[in-house]
């Protein structure tokens, strides 16, 4: 048995990947068919459920953050979208720059 | 069955190392072509880079020392360093183990001092290994850390939760477990709190959790590196509930700082961050210098949990490598213990994973090198920290206080 990718709460709003979902690959995760909006690593998120710009992301059953801009089911959440509600985070870009605070 | 070597402090270790450790990074250069040239797993490096003297780094040096898995120690002073090489040998001497000190103003110089330290390695070897005896070891008789470094969006799905699971088989078995990083636990304060044994045990993890929060918020960043956001993780908050599935679902039974030894069985949450605000910088600048402090708590050994890929070990106590991903699994199995991604194929459980870091945890301490040791690894951090300074919230039970069972 292949899982594409796993709700960890009933209360969470966005789903983890299992493993690398291309674009445009349906997944069914609870039920639910989600259609992957770009192609999306293991381990990252994407939204179960329509998410509001400001919404609480929930993985865990525990709020993660909040999103910054508004998402699609099947959208890749992450911090172009979302951000943390206590401390920035740090990047470091393709070329090895320090790309300072996300968005 | 676990055979420990029992210390004349009536601790029982599941290594026998001999520790050569420098004073001042001026010593570095002799200690380690000592360690070079004894090509023995079993003597092993340490040191404090240093000149000026801290109070938390001769604390952690008395409590690594005199580790049960220590069986003797060589010190190498320059001469004019600031460290307390008299106060840390006396110590040692006083836990019963054999230990020498080369200063190499006083030996003579490099190549002098480097003679010397030899014949003192030799020395304690040879009354280390008159003094010690095998003895049974429980599974109870245990103290086992754990850490997470690289982690990953798979980190809190696979390998974290499945050593949570061991450490909850672990604690059921009278053993004491640690686990530790609070600014890593920002997010979790509340739930944590819930578990606590006590009100004061309550208290004492918000208060550090809060700490930690505005500790790292002075240094401008969280614990979170860049790998960790290409791994799929997208806030601190995040990382930290990934983080928090270690410690499984026991009641926590106190909040220690490092070099503290827990007073009894169970599970205890280890408080890293210094009080008040940032004096010496990040509370560890990298996974070792946590390591290094789960040891100095008394850690036989330490469950490593990795996403990304970690290679590291330590010196003194055994690193067991639980890796989370399972494409990173592919491409560094060599280097791991335990492959928790499975959990992701559907073809193991979390039960299954748990299970298999227990019988992993009881093979190394019966002696099987685990894979960093097997490779070699024994890396050692240790810089500069004040655990001393007064507490942002100065009402808040430090130490024995919120410890279960005492006062």
């Amino acid at each position: 048995m292949t899982i594409d990718a796993i709700r960890l709460s009933p209360d969470d709003n966005v789903v983890v990947t299992c493993r690398a979902v291309n674009q445009g690959a349906t997944i069914l995760v609870d039920g639910v068919a989600l259609t992957a909006a770009e192609t999306v690593p293991i381990g990252h998120k994407l939204a179960f459920t329509a998410l509001d710009a400001g919404a609480g992301v929930i993985k865990y059953g525990m709020p993660i953050g909040s999103m910054t801009h508004a998402a699609q089911p099947g959208d890749w959440v992450h911090m172009h979208n979302m951000k943390s509600d206590y401390m920035p985070a740090h990047l470091r870009d393709a070329t090895g720059d320090m790309a300072g605070e996300a968005a | 069955m676990i055979e420990g070597y029992l210390r004349a402090d009536g601790r029982k270790g599941i290594r026998d190392a001999v520790l050569v450790v420098y004073l001042v990074e001026c010593a570095h250069h002799v200690a380690r072509r000592v360690v070079d040239a004894a090509n023995d797993p079993g003597v092993q490096l340490v040191g404090f880079p240093g000149c000026y003297p801290n109070a938390y780094a001769l604390a952690m040096m008395k409590a690594l020392t005199t580790h049960p898995n220590v069986g003797g120690v060589v010190l190498l002073s320059l001469g004019c360093e600031g460290f307390n090489r008299e106060e840390l040998a006396r110590t040692i001497a006083a836990s019963g183990r054999p230990v020498e000190t080369v200063v190499i103003q006083q030996a003579g110089g490099t190549r002098a001092a480097i003679s010397a330290a030899q014949d003192a390695v030799e020395t304690v070897r040879a009354r280390a290994d008159a003094a010690v005896q095998r003895v049974p070891m429980a599974l109870s008789e245990l103290v086992v850390g754990t850490i997470c470094g690289g982690s990953d969006g798979t980190s809190g799905i696979t390998a974290n939760p499945a050593v949570g699971r061991a450490f909850d088989t672990l604690v059921d078995a009278g053993a004491t477990c640690i686990f530790e990083e609070t600014g890593e636990m920002i997010g979790c304060e509340g739930h944590m709190a819930i578990r606590a044994a006590t009100p004061a045990v309550a208290q004492a993890i918000e208060a550090s959790v809060h700490q930690a929060e505005a500790y790292y918020r002075a240094m401008g960043y969280g614990s979170f590196a860049p790998g960790n956001a290409e791994g799929g993780l997208s806030s601190q908050e995040e990382k930290s509930a990934g983080a928090y599935a270690k410690s499984g679902t026991r009641v926590i039974d106190g909040v220690i700082r490092p070099a503290e030894a827990p007073p009894g069985p169970g599970l205890y949450l280890l408080d890293v961050v210094p009080p008040g605000p940032p004096r010496f910088g990040f509370p560890n600048i990298v996974d070792n210098a946590e390591i290094a402090e789960l040891i100095a708590c008394g850690a036989h050994l330490t469950l490593f949990t990795t996403g990304r890929g970690s290679v590291v070990g330590s010196a003194i106590a055994p690193v067991i490598k639980v890796c989370a991903n399972p494409e990173t699994y592919a491409r560094m199995g060599d280097d791991m213990d335990i492959d928790a991604g499975r959990i992701l194929m559907g073809v193991a459980t979390l039960a299954d994973v748990g299970a298999e870091i227990v019988a992993c945890v009881t093979r190394v301490a019966a002696g099987e090198p685990s894979r960093s040791e097997a490779l070699g690894h024994q890396e050692f951090v240790l810089t500069y920290k004040d655990m001393a300074g007064e507490p942002a919230d100065a009402a808040v039970p430090r130490g024995p206080a919120c410890l279960v069972g005492s006062g």
